[in-house]
């Protein structure tokens, strides 16, 4: 009887599975969809720097409107392009010794120097020629004409000159690698035979669309499968959720896909494309790399909260939580800052905050609010507040949990779609004491490059004890803004479990553990001596406390790194644990102990049981 | 410096050894045959359903033992000379000691069936025990279990987390009919048949038979069922593992004979947890297979042999359990059928799995102890109730002190005292006030 009712959920499990597998099969094939062609329309387009397409427009010519299908080969093509334009340069535009001998030999005929004489030394129209001569104008302009001069003494001023010209030209002609990337990405999707672009509506219905119900298709049936509950099963024995193959292939997959999303975005311009429309609706200007990534990640959450409400729907605490998660992604960083966007407000992430949010400080930031009027100042007054005020108070009453896992982003998507690799973290005393290390050196370095932007904002100066502070912040951007929080935090996963950046980089969980640790009501208490040491707290602690430690002593939990999921206590088999900030009784009321009530007569079971009905 | 050994990695053994070392700087030594290392019995299910594997299941990291100075050798001690303190292990080697504690734990009973050895027929106590079943399980469809006890209620949840249909002989006539009341036997019963449980209750295991390749293929039962399955599991209680003791002087009844300091008859021998069988001088002697009272014993013993003789003093009773997804606690004492001079109030949920059973002296109304299944009770709450000798009003007026669920979760005294109400209408009580913004200032409420 218990199997019958139940017989249609494999199937319907498994077509969720084949359904989500085609639709990121789709989602990764779009990528290799494409034909690229270069031609001027499309340099014109992606490069509006004049100068700088002038100046590489020359170089294209051998990849210029040849059709190319492999979309690596392309973007090496352009790319390498771009380098060696770089590294030649130097060599074409600085004054050689070649140079220098013609210019003085036609000194030598005439006696004198004089700028005219130039064009003839060059005799080109090319702009290496323009150049030079516009370059020898501004610098020998003062001789030229000048009659008496002895050749050895403009042979030095000449020499000399030259030195000071070419030391300026890779600053002069060099394109910078920002703006490579700048110009690599739009030359990339304009060049696109734009498949993907054209067929949006279809490309999304058969990638995200096919895979969100595929994905819901396989976990809604686990709420009909039997009694709400614990269910652990086989969590250590399935390669997906156990460091196994399929989790080595899922967290490749997410390291690529954070290597391209951070360095390479041109590799995913159809992704870009898939939610142009979308973004143009919102925001009004189109989608960016970060736009599907916002999107993905906040669809990541949705669907993983789905899970979440699924299999935890005997417990309100979990239920309660993962809703305020999906609440804060969707509306605070999804949609709220691409509606801004559109209001011709800065754009931000009400709910972010420094020192997680590690550019607040920043003069872009800090210009850009302050030259936004009222809702600017706002705001800077809001972001300030948050973390000088609103954190140390809401820690103090409810714990870190208040931000990390009931509204951080970067929590939220841990405690979703992170939760099926939460078993993951190391528990061992050395990975604690790494933990206290490395976390707080992030804070700190956090301070140290925000004080130094300060200064240099308010200043001016950009050097403090010959530290260079905008390398310092583009250093802290790359480490661990991009390297850190994502490449590491998120895309291992599947092998170091789902909070390695909460736990070990996160400057602003540092700070908040700080304050849980020493100043806040929350802590977990044990009931008694209760706990039978079976460790399935510690396992599933994905901040990789030991909580077993404590409970086995009776001992309450304080600890800086906790984030308050109440995992521990769901899965505690004795319901030793509890997530507690308010304070417990503990005496008693000896003037009303013994009380007694007025027993007419004992009722039994069965009597009560039709008395209550 | 003397030397301290312990025969039995166990939470009794190695809850001594703790406490030995934190109160003097004794040589200890823990010998175990089972495992390397201390791990949690309580766990393995968890390990065979894959909640877990079997690292996670050891309380201390590897080289905890070592940083605290216990030496542990895994070995098997074939016997005791007492007269000589020292012991010889099954290796040929010879070990001096000037303590000796015994925490050998306990072995699963088996009752003199036919079949009861036939590949297929496991009990479930061991490491080992756990190893087989994995073997045993690998290609079984269907299982009998024998005997409606904790251990027996894990291994169905261990079998039906593989997919394998489950049949559970009852010799009572309700599930742990020898500790719980009907009405809680029953939620059990209906909740792990909710699970695919297949009760027969009031029925015995006569034989067990096995098929053409040795292994077991069907269960006889006392009413001449026979019941085709590939698995048998046998969970009918344990008792203590005197094999060793056996071969020594110290004295035995069920188990190691102790007196409250958990002393034995020799100078210098103890024991402590499932084996040890506690001299009660006007009533029956008491053995204890529980991890708790493991734990309690193992404290107090130490205390004694480092030097401050500490009686075993159990204190208020508690137990809990899981039978599958519902939780189970009990203070005091609630006994499995009505005793003279002692009433209940029993409550329980329409649909959901909760209740609760608050049992009280007739006369002073003084409750002696509480059964909860589905709502967590906060210990130490009950302790001083149950100490302070509260009664049931002032026990029922203030159940919201008592509760541990988790935050949000919903909450059931105004449902609870409802029934009360109903049931008893010559009284209208009320719950004591939440409280709730005075709770976040305070570091303790004044009264519960």
């Amino acid at each position: 009887m218990h199997n019958q009712h139940l017989v249609w959920i494999s199937p319907v499990r498994k077509s969720g599975l084949a359904f989500f597998l085609l639709g990121l099969l789709v989602f990764i094939g779009m990528l290799f969809s494409n034909q690229y062609q270069l031609s001027e329309k499309v340099l014109s387009s992606s490069i509006n720097n004049s100068t700088h397409r002038q100046l590489i427009e020359p170089h294209f010519t051998e990849l210029m409107n040849t059709s190319i299908t492999n979309k690596f080969t392309f973007i090496e093509g352009v790319r390498s392009t771009f380098k060696h334009y770089n590294d030649t340069v130097y060599q074409r535009y600085h004054l050689s010794r070649a140079d220098i001998e013609a210019i003085l030999t036609q000194v030598k005929s005439m006696g004198f120097y004089d700028l005219n004489m130039l064009t003839a030394v060059f005799n080109t129209q090319d702009d290496y020629a323009v150049y030079k001569i516009k370059k020898l104008s501004d610098y020998t302009g003062w001789l030229s004409g000048q009659q008496g001069k002895t050749l050895d003494e403009i042979n030095q001023v000449i020499n000399e000159k030259s030195v000071e010209i070419n030391a300026k030209v890779l600053l002069d002609k060099r394109i910078d690698s920002y703006a490579i990337g700048q110009y690599l990405y739009a030359i990339v999707k304009a060049s696109s035979s734009a498949k993907v672009s054209k067929n949006t509506a279809a490309f999304f219905i058969f990638s995200v669309v096919l895979a969100t119900i595929g994905a819901l298709m396989y976990i809604i049936p686990e709420k009909f499968s039997g009694p709400a509950g614990i269910k652990n099963n086989n969590v250590f024995k399935n390669s997906a959720t156990n460091g196994g193959l399929i989790g080595m292939l899922v967290m490749s997959f997410l390291v690529l896909v954070y290597i391209a999303l951070y360095f390479f975005p041109e590799y995913i311009i159809e992704w870009v494309s898939l939610v142009d429309p979308l973004f143009e609706a919102l925001n009004g200007n189109g989608a960016s790399a970060w736009s599907i990534y916002g999107f993905i990640y906040t669809l990541a959450i949705v669907v993983m909260g789905v899970r979440m409400f699924i299999k935890y729907r005997h417990s309100n605490y979990h239920i309660a939580r993962t809703g305020s998660i999906i609440f804060f992604q969707s509306c605070f960083a999804f949609l709220l800052p691409e509606l801004l966007i559109k209001l011709n407000q800065p754009s931000t992430d009400l709910k972010n905050m420094w020192p997680l949010d590690f550019d607040f400080f920043d003069a872009w930031n800090l210009d850009s609010l302050s030259s936004s009027g009222d809702i600017g100042l706002f705001m800077l007054v809001w972001g300030i507040t948050l973390f000088v005020i609103g954190v140390p108070v809401f820690t103090y009453f409810f714990g870190k949990r208040w931000y990390c896992s009931w509204v951080c982003g970067c929590g939220g998507l841990a405690e979703t779609a992170g939760d099926p690799y939460r078993h993951l973290s190391n528990k061992s005393v050395n990975a604690w004491r790494l933990e206290r290390v490395v976390i707080h050196s992030v804070l700190i370095l956090c301070i140290v490059m925000t004080a130094t932007a300060l200064y240099t904002y308010f200043t001016g100066v950009k050097t403090i004890a010959g530290i260079d502070t905008y390398a310092l912040r583009s250093g802290y951007g790359f480490f661990i803004g991009a390297l850190f929080s994502g490449v590491i935090g998120t895309g291992f996963y599947p092998k170091l479990g789902s909070r390695v950046w909460c736990r070990f980089g996160c400057p602003l969980a540092a700070y908040i553990g700080l304050i849980q640790r020493y100043k806040s009501r929350f802590r977990i208490t044990t009931n008694g001596s209760q706990c039978i040491s079976c460790g399935n707290c510690s396992t599933y602690c994905e901040m990789g406390i030991d909580v077993r430690a404590y409970a086995q002593r009776g001992e309450d939990i304080v600890r800086a790194s906790c984030v308050g999921c109440g995992v521990c206590s769901s899965v505690c088999p004795r319901g030793v644990l509890k997530l507690e900030n308010g304070a417990t009784a503990a005496v008693i009321d000896y003037s009303k102990k013994d009380d007694t009530v007025n027993l007419v007569r004992v009722v039994s079971v069965e009597e009560s049981k039709v008395m209550m009905n | 410096m003397s030397t301290l050994v312990i025969i039995g990695n166990g939470i009794s053994g190695v809850t001594v050894a703790r406490h030995v070392r934190k109160l003097c700087d004794m040589k200890i030594l823990i010998i175990s045959a089972e495992t390397e290392h201390f791990f949690s019995r309580t766990a393995l299910m968890y390990v065979f359903m894959g909640h877990m594997k079997f690292e996670h299941t050891k309380p201390y990291e590897d080289n905890f033992w070592q940083k605290n100075h216990i030496d542990l050798k895994q070995g098997y001690v074939s016997d005791i000379n007492t007269d000589g303190k020292v012991l010889n292990l099954a290796s040929g080697e010879h070990i001096d000691y000037n303590h000796l504690v015994m925490a050998t734990g306990s072995q699963s009973n088996k009752f003199g069936w036919p079949g009861q050895d036939i590949p297929g027929v496991q009990t479930l106590f061991s490491y080992q025990d756990l190893a087989l079943m994995e073997h045993n399980s690998k290609h079984a469809k269907q299982a009998v279990m024998v005997g409606g006890g904790l251990i027996g209620v894990e291994m169905a949840e261990m079998l039906v987390s593989r997919g394998i249909q489950v049949t559970f002989l009852v010799r009572e006539d309700r599930f742990w009919g020898n500790i719980l009341p009907h009405a809680e036997a029953k939620l059990v019963q209906k909740h792990a048949e909710h699970h695919g449980i297949d009760f027969r209750f009031e029925t015995e295991l006569k034989e067990i038979t096995a098929g053409v390749n040795g292994r077991v293929n069907a269960v006889i039962t006392s009413t001449g069922e026979e019941i085709p399955c590939d698995f048998v599991g046998l969970s009918v209680g344990v008792h203590p593992n005197i094999d060793l003791a056996k071969k020594s002087k110290i004295a035995l009844g069920r188990g190691i004979l102790v007196n409250d300091f958990l002393e034995t008859n020799i100078p210098d021998v103890y024991a402590a947890g499932d084996c040890a069988e506690i001299e009660v001088i006007d009533g029956r002697n008491r053995i204890e297979p529980l991890w708790y009272t493991g734990k309690m014993q193992g404290e107090a013993l130490a205390k004694t042999i480092a030097g401050k003789r500490t009686k075993y003093e159990r204190g208020i009773w508690y137990n809990s359990a899981k039978f599958f997804d519902v939780e189970y606690q009990t203070y005091g004492y609630v006994f499995n059928e009505p005793l003279a001079g002692i009433s209940s109030f029993y409550w329980q949920h329409e649909e959901e799995n909760l209740c609760l059973r608050i049992n009280f002296h007739n006369d002073t109304q003084v409750v002696t102890g509480v059964n909860t299944f589905g709502i967590r009770m906060r210990h130490n709450i009950w302790q001083n109730w149950l100490a302070n000798n509260c009664t049931l009003k002032y026990v029922l007026q203030n159940l919201r002190d008592a509760n541990f669920d988790p935050e949000l979760f919903r909450r059931y005294e105004k449902d609870i005292i409802a029934t009360f109400n109903k049931q008893q209408p010559n009284n209208q009580l009320t719950l004591s006030p939440l409280q709730w913004l005075s709770k976040r200032f305070t570091k303790e409420k004044a009264h519960a």
